[in-house]
């Protein structure tokens, strides 16, 4: 089992997944976000190559309104 | 007469008022703000997403960027570190390279902390990004963003929010005669009028938010901005009248009875 931490909050993983599997799971469109694993961006086509490991820091940031 | 384009980096934009996508109260309002403005391009934040609430609406749901050009910004960013991984990740989102740099250097004037954003715009330029700067309406400075190769500035009215108007009318002008890239006054507009004068003085374009998104009727506030803008812009192209110490009769004084 790995514990890792997605936007700040810890979540743990009964099975091996990769970034991609991970966005699936959130029903995430990654269309519109961006990720990064452990401070370096992943880019889209590497989303299925990135499995995700004990400890791993994940950030997921879209567009939101500003100024 | 020549067409009155606005062009930044490449991008070829109908409207000359940029508007901001923060403080509506919900994204249905931003939407029709946005359509009343007729703003064909929008500032836009990065921010987590809420992974907790998968059927939380976006702002994408609402404003198509494939139909209005989403400028990511770095608003909140207090140094270079924050504001290059602010806009690295946007540009990972959809391929976004125009994005507007605001580094901030103090949390009660949200002024612009100058160094810090010297210092950012030369490595997002190394990096392939058009980068219009937020900056002090600071000529020296101004000047120097267009050296190290800023796509437009960004100099501010006032303080970000204030709705306090143009403070530095002179300054302004002297940094629109100066640039040979887009000035876009940014921060502090508080109403129709104010957009008028900074597109009277020569800039090319302006951006609002909170003047919009804060007045009463937002939708009407955003609609008194366009005509604000286009009325400026017109202003300026036709070349206002000189001014005059004394008075000068507008009827002929010829057969005066």
């Amino acid at each position: 089992m790995a514990k890792i931490q997605i936007n700040g909050r810890r979540i743990y993983l009964n099975q091996k997944i990769n970034v991609f599997d991970l966005l699936k799971k959130y029903k995430l469109d990654k269309k519109k976000i961006a990720v990064e694993l452990n401070g370096v961006i992943v880019l889209k086509a590497s989303y299925k190559k990135k499995i995700l490991k004990n400890n791993d820091k994940i950030e997921i940031v879209h567009f939101i309104g500003g100024g | 007469m020549k067409k009155d384009i606005f062009k930044i980096a490449n991008l070829n934009l109908k409207s000359r008022l940029i508007v901001g996508t923060g403080k509506y109260k919900n994204f249905r309002e931003t939407a029709l703000a946005i359509k009343a403005s007729g703003a064909d391009m929008v500032t836009v934040a990065v921010r987590r997403v809420n992974i907790l609430d998968k059927k939380k609406p976006t702002l994408m749901d609402y404003i198509n960027p494939k139909k209005i050009t989403y400028l990511p910004n770095t608003a909140g960013c207090f140094n270079s570190i924050e504001a290059l991984r602010t806009l690295r990740l946007a540009r990972e989102i959809g391929g976004w390279k125009i994005v507007k740099l605001e580094v901030l250097g103090d949390k009660k004037t949200l002024y612009p902390d100058m160094t810090e954003t010297v210092k950012t715009t030369k490595i997002l330029v190394r990096e392939g990004f058009k980068v219009l700067v937020y900056c002090t309406n600071d000529p020296l400075f101004a000047q120097k963003l267009e050296d190290i190769g800023a796509s437009a500035i960004m100099p501010l009215a006032s303080p970000i929010g204030s709705g306090l108007g143009i403070l530095n009318k002179i300054n302004l002008s002297m940094i629109i005669k100066k640039a040979k890239i887009p000035v876009i006054v940014d921060a502090g507009i508080g109403t129709a009028s104010d957009a008028t004068i900074a597109m009277e003085l020569g800039c090319e374009g302006v951006l609002i938010n909170s003047a919009i998104a804060n007045a009463k009727n937002s939708v009407m506030m955003a609609t008194s901005f366009k005509n604000a803008v286009i009325s400026g812009r017109q202003s300026f192209l036709a070349g206002r009248m000189k001014k005059n110490y004394f008075g000068s009769p507008s009827s002929p004084l010829d057969g005066l009875i």
